[in-house]
């Protein structure tokens, strides 16, 4: 499981990367999405994952006697997920102006010189 | 998409969607649930009116503006939030609780307002912006 | 109630924040009460420094649970002088832009995510936990996106991606550095952090965290090569966001750098070495792209980079000599980078052009506020007895000192282009003749339209600044004992540790 969630991980940011690396303002927000994906995997993977373990002490006891899944990356996926969320309902209607303003989705056109500003 | 049966079925689905969402945001502090998903549930009840009859339509049930939830909702958790501040010299955000058991929701305290704050933000963000970009579509 | 003094800064700006959102539409009520909730934050601030230079670090758990495992929020000195420089200047942007920023642009919520903005800034300066340190990065980027890109003309959309991509891109290697210390630790809580990654075998496991974060923050705060994006959009929106985005927003970079340096990754070599090299190179980038702009405001924002390059390396050489450089440096530069992208605005209104070719005969029309304008110039250069000076004393001699001779000449380097840039655009700008351009503008209001008032309003917050930075020149003892005892405690960061998890 570990394995197989490392190479997914390692897929998404090298896919995530190559379609920042693109030209296209569309496909850059898809690589962002993917990027952001694969840090969430990331941290769910440092997490440390334990199967079947719920973090919950049972009336008798005061402290954990065995290993147990960790709450906290999850509240930290869940954190960034709704950061990402924002973000990229920004990033769209930005690149949606950037489209409707310029009328271009190649990242090269957007150098207007703009020496008066 | 203006087919009879989506009409029909998000006319009983908005009131059940909405009274889902309430509960959800009631039983948050201690089951899963809570303010975040209660709101976008609520959203949702309006964007499946919206899909059913047409943007017009629902911002007329709505009434008012939904970016307008959003400084609401913010208030409403700023409040929980340093309502132990200002009430008890505690740290910002430190839990305090009604004493007593209350039918339904059980246990009332400023975490309850906090997560209603929160529901009013994401409700209103939400469709504030499914509605910018579909206006502009 | 003073035990939690700390958060009042936060509550301030959130209230205000909120309030604004009210009064959508309604700018008149807006611009009142932005002054005011500035005005009021500036007294919080004040207290806050006092209260914590007093009675030394306070440190306040969020919703009461005890420290590594709720959220602290620590002020110590550094966060308290922090603050006091984001109120000054957020005060001066606040009286600034109610003149010069279009009302078509304050009717989008201008001044409540202004307000909002200052709030992530305060958090990232108080917050002793590390995601939550990300959180409110994130603030201050979608904050500052909006500041942005408000507004929608062409050139600030372009510059609004360029702006918005690498940042976001420097906040998800931020997370995924983060994803790896607590996966080494299994804390969040710095100071924990601290106390944990001593305990930690493998070198190469932290070293790559630590260049994680690095990355980080250097895309954050536009260390060598990643600093292009800063150049393409700071010239862009209005000056006013410019300007509390130079003096803040890349100096929160340079903040949490100095902030993991010294608490969680003290005295390794291999960081040392790397912070010096890329120390060197943004100096470099950072001056020979100053020269070769035209544009006023480009060439500020080229100058940004290369004085950043400084306080890394100061970073980089790591004695307390070096790190009271590296903060003074850091509160000169937060008040006249303010004051730069200030006076590009006030440049701007009264030719209509920040290009340099396009203006000229500046100190003949407006020679008392030429006057204000050297002042801040020299200041920049570092001129003794002015503000930029002082704090270079002590990077020279440390670098010297330490053998860090490339730092030394870079720094010399630096120094001396940031001269000749001031110079150009003096005599570019202020004593050349005006050349023949007219620049021709749809309802454009020259500096010389305005009423008393909103001219007034232009200047206020300059002169203001322009004193700060007079009295940081002229008063540099105080200024100076304060960084080094920020540097000494600092350096050491046993008593922060001390402070949060109370053993």
């Amino acid at each position: 499981m570990e394995i197989l969630l490392a190479i997914m991980t390692g897929i998404l940011y090298a896919s995530g990367t190559y379609m920042i690396l693109r030209r296209s303002i569309v496909k850059l927000i898809i690589g962002i999405i993917l990027l952001g994906n694969g840090v969430n995997l990331l941290i769910f993977l440092l997490g440390r994952i334990t199967k079947g373990e719920p973090p919950i002490i049972s009336p008798e006891l005061k402290h954990f006697a065995d290993i147990y899944a960790d709450p906290i990356p999850q509240a930290l996926i869940l954190t960034s997920i709704v950061i990402s969320f924002g973000l990229q309902a920004f990033a769209i209607i930005l690149v949606k102006r950037t489209y409707k303003a310029l009328h271009t989705d190649d990242l090269d056109m957007l150098n207007t010189l703009d020496e008066d500003s | 998409m203006k087919t009879l049966i989506l009409r029909t079925a998000s006319d009983i689905l908005l009131p059940v969607l909405l009274l889902f969402s309430v509960f959800i945001l009631f039983r948050g502090h201690y089951l899963p649930g809570g303010g975040f998903v209660g709101g976008l549930i609520a959203a949702i009840a309006f964007v499946l009116h919206a899909f059913a009859y047409g943007l017009k339509n629902t911002r007329k049930i709505i009434k008012i503006h939904p970016g307008f939830l959003m400084p609401l909702g913010l208030l409403i958790s700023f409040g929980s939030a340093i309502a132990p501040l200002v009430a008890e010299g505690l740290p910002i955000m430190t839990g305090l609780w009604v004493p007593g058991h209350f039918p339904v929701i059980g246990k009332i305290g400023s975490a309850l307002f906090f997560d209603t704050g929160v529901y009013f933000v994401v409700f209103g963000v939400s469709l504030t912006i499914i509605f910018t970009i579909s206006e502009n579509a | 109630m003073t035990e939690n003094i700390i958060t009042y800064p936060l509550v301030v700006h959130l209230f205000f924040s909120i309030v604004l959102m009210f009064f959508w539409q309604k700018i008149k009520v807006q611009k009142i009460l932005t002054i005011v909730g500035n005005f009021i934050a500036l007294g919080v601030a004040i207290a806050v420094f006092i209260h914590i230079w007093s009675n030394g670090t306070q440190v306040v758990n969020a919703g009461n649970w005890d420290a590594p495992f709720g959220i602290v929020f620590v002020g110590d000195m550094l966060s308290a002088t922090l603050l006091l420089l984001t109120a000054v200047s957020g005060l001066a942007v606040s009286i600034f832009s109610i003149v010069s920023v279009i009302n078509a642009r304050l009717r989008f919520g201008f001044f409540s995510v202004y307000h909002f903005l200052l709030l992530g800034l305060n958090g990232a300066f108080l917050t002793g936990d590390i995601f939550n340190l990300y959180v409110w990065f994130e603030i201050i980027i979608i904050s500052s996106f909006v500041l942005i890109s408000i507004g929608g003309e062409k050139n600030q959309l372009e510059g609004a991606i360029k702006y918005f991509t690498l940042n976001f891109f420097g906040s998800l290697i931020f997370l995924t550095a983060l994803g790896v210390i607590y996966g080494l630790t299994g804390s969040l809580n710095m100071a924990d952090i601290a106390n944990k990654i001593k305990l930690i075998d493998s070198q190469v496991l932290i070293d790559i965290s630590a260049v994680l974060f690095l990355t980080a923050f250097s895309i954050k705060s536009a260390v060598f090569p990643l600093n292009f994006w800063l150049p393409a959009s700071y010239h862009t929106p209005p000056s006013a966001v410019s300007a509390i985005f130079s003096g803040l927003l890349t100096k929160v970079g340079v903040y949490a750098l100095i902030r993991m340096m010294t608490l969680i990754f003290p005295q390794d070599e291999f960081l040392m070495n790397l912070l010096i090299v890329l120390s060197v190179l943004t100096i470099i980038s950072g001056s020979f792209g100053a020269i070769i702009q035209n544009n006023i405001r480009k060439v500020f924002s080229y100058l940004i980079i290369c004085h950043i390059g400084f306080m890394i390396g100061g970073l980089g050489v790591f004695n307390v000599l070096a790190i009271s450089g590296v903060l003074f440096y850091l509160i000169h530069d937060i008040i006249v980078k303010t004051n730069l992208f200030l006076i590009g605005g006030v440049i701007y209104r009264i030719k209509g052009t920040t290009n340099m070719k396009k203006i000229g005969d500046l100190y003949h029309s407006f020679p008392k506020l030429s006057l204000l304008i050297i002042i801040v110039l020299f200041s920049l250069v570092g001129v003794p007895p002015l503000s930029g000076f002082w704090p270079k004393i002590s990077l020279f001699l440390s670098s010297y000192n330490n053998e860090n001779y490339w730092y030394f000449g870079a720094l010399i380097l630096g120094s001396f282009i940031t001269l000749v840039v001031v110079a150009k655009i003096w005599s570019e700008a202020f004593w050349k003749k005006q050349p023949e351009f007219s620049i021709r503008k749809k309802k454009f209001i020259s500096f010389g339209q305005l009423y008393t008032l909103q001219k007034w309003q232009f200047i206020t917050p300059i002169a203001i600044l322009a004193i700060i930075s007079l009295y940081i020149g002229f008063g540099a003892d105080h200024i100076q004992t304060l960084s080094l005892k920020i540097a000494e405690d600092i350096i050491d960061p046993q008593n922060y540790i001390d402070a949060v998890l109370k053993p």
